[in-house]
């Protein structure tokens, strides 16, 4: 994925005539992970929302822009929290749903490539309601793939995990998003020290860099630079709430 | 052989205690049969004049059956229409209300004006009736779609009337469904209201026959056939909307449309 563009948002958001957050200025780097953290309530996802073009409640002022210069919509895939696989379809069919929904004919063979690699060769027939929670959070990621788009945006896409599989869906993200610009709006201090290449805390002031460990990302979750990074971004969050 | 009988002990026992009760009231008020027959004055009555309710339940049948279809469907379109156009919603979802506030037992007697005393008015008085529990159901369905799917088909570039087929329409059937079984009780209401309003045929019109020359019993019978057809009616659309909703929770595959 050499194409993926840096992305940069600067500007204020304001619900309600009340600030939420101003002066923000947010550069994802091309090909890289920026993890976002902060408190809640904060705009975390609005800031993702922005950068995908969806509906936002309140009103930003500033510009979103893509490095290369040319539109993000259209270029930007999306991940949530929930898997929003429908439970009426089979996992195959959820994975093509991107081309369905434009009106195209669904790479059903490209699918099933994607679906063998997030391990879920022996599950492309079932349905969502037949998956653990780790699995269709998987099955997210491979429909996130079939997408193909140079930036993909990540909602807190495995905090609902318990913490085994949640490592194993990072290791996994981490692997088969390579090369994309991702933004991972995340709760999570021992995530955001995994996987980012770099690290932003979101406050009413503004934005703020996070040193990140030296070694490139994905790190070992034991790593003792991880293990000290999470420690003191956890203790500065916790600062910064009371 | 244990377990059918258990199974059937209700739906058996139910009945039986009915009728009991009904024997009873009979005989402690001592009334005249053309007050109130005893059940099996109503059984006879029934069996004597089989011929003629059978061939006015015929009719009723029809009434019913091609009303729910005709509502249904224009429910249905309505439905759609409405959540594909929020303007037109805004302006029209008041105007619905607005005539369901009108009572159709006091439209039955210019829609008999209208479309004369043949099945035609009946027919429509049962597609008025069904119109607006199965539109209103249907767009409660449609109208809450989960954001976060709308968001997800947002930024995978989806056309609109495809998101309209393969998320909202799916993802509302269980609503559908409960308009549906509504609808399978009001319908034979609004066909008997026509009928009772100015008809030569049908159960309503027996109904009013036979209660104006006293004989209750065949009033009774008639009520009974009714209330049976319409028992079997709400069964069959029950069964095939707790189909459509297992569909879209999870079980096979949506119907292909």
């Amino acid at each position: 994925m050499t194409n993926a563009p840096a992305i940069t948002l600067s500007g204020s958001y304001r619900l309600d005539q009340i600030p939420l957050f101003s002066d923000v200025n947010l550069h994802l780097q091309a090909g890289e992970w920026t993890c976002l953290l902060g408190k809640s309530g904060m705009g975390k996802s609005t800031i993702l929302r922005l950068i995908l073009g969806l509906e936002v409640a309140g009103a930003f002022t500033g510009d979103i822009t893509a490095g290369d210069g040319a539109p993000i919509d259209g270029r930007a895939s999306y991940m949530a929290q929930t898997d929003l696989l429908l439970p009426w379809l089979t996992l195959r069919e959820n994975v093509v749903l991107g081309a369905r929904l434009r009106g195209d004919t669904a790479d059903l063979g490209r699918a099933d490539q994607l679906i063998d690699r997030v391990g879920l060769r022996d599950y492309r027939d079932a349905k969502p309601a037949a998956l653990s929670g780790g699995m269709r959070q998987r099955a997210a990621l491979a429909r996130c793939l079939m997408e193909d788009r140079p930036v993909v945006l990540l909602d807190e896409p495995f905090s609902a995990l318990d913490a085994g599989t949640r490592a194993d869906m990072q290791d996994l993200a981490a692997e088969v998003l390579a090369g994309r610009t991702v933004l991972l709006v995340t709760h999570d201090p021992a995530e955001a020290c995994r996987l980012g290449h770099r690290i932003i805390l979101l406050t009413a002031e503004g934005t703020q860099n996070w040193p990140v460990p030296d070694s490139a990302p994905i790190r070992r979750a034991d790593d003792p630079q991880v293990l000290q990074g999470q420690a003191a971004l956890l203790a500065h969050l916790r600062g910064a709430a009371a | 052989m244990m377990n059918l009988l258990k199974r059937l002990q209700y739906p058996i026992l139910a009945p039986l205690i009915g009728l009991s009760l009904w024997q009873a009231v009979v005989w402690l008020t001592n009334a005249p049969h053309f007050i109130l027959p005893g059940p099996l004055r109503v059984a006879q009555a029934g069996y004597k004049n089989w011929e003629s309710i059978s061939g006015h339940a015929l009719v009723t049948a029809t009434e019913i059956g091609l009303g729910l279809v005709i509502g249904i469907l224009l429910g249905v379109a309505t439905a759609i229409n409405l959540a594909t156009s929020p303007r037109l919603a805004r302006l029209s979802l008041p105007l619905l209300v607005f005539t369901q506030a009108v009572p159709v037992f006091a439209l039955a007697p210019i829609l008999t004006l209208w479309f004369g005393y043949g099945m035609g008015s009946k027919i429509i008085m049962a597609v008025l009736i069904i119109y607006f529990p199965v539109t209103s159901a249907f767009y409660d369905g449609l109208s809450r779609t989960p954001s976060g799917l709308l968001d997800l088909a947002r930024t995978m570039g989806a056309r609109p009337s495809q998101v309209m087929w393969r998320i909202k329409i799916p993802h509302a059937l269980p609503s559908l469904a409960s308009g549906l079984k509504l609808a399978a009780v009001y319908a034979p209401i609004g066909a008997v209201i026509g009928e009772w309003v100015g008809s030569s045929n049908g159960l309503g019109y027996l109904m009013l026959l036979a209660n104006g020359r006293a004989k209750t019993d065949l009033m009774f019978a008639s009520v009974f056939v009714l209330a049976i057809m319409t028992v079997v009616l709400h069964r069959l659309i029950s069964m095939l909307a707790n189909r459509v909703s297992a569909m879209a929770a999870s079980g096979e595959a949506p119907p292909k449309i």
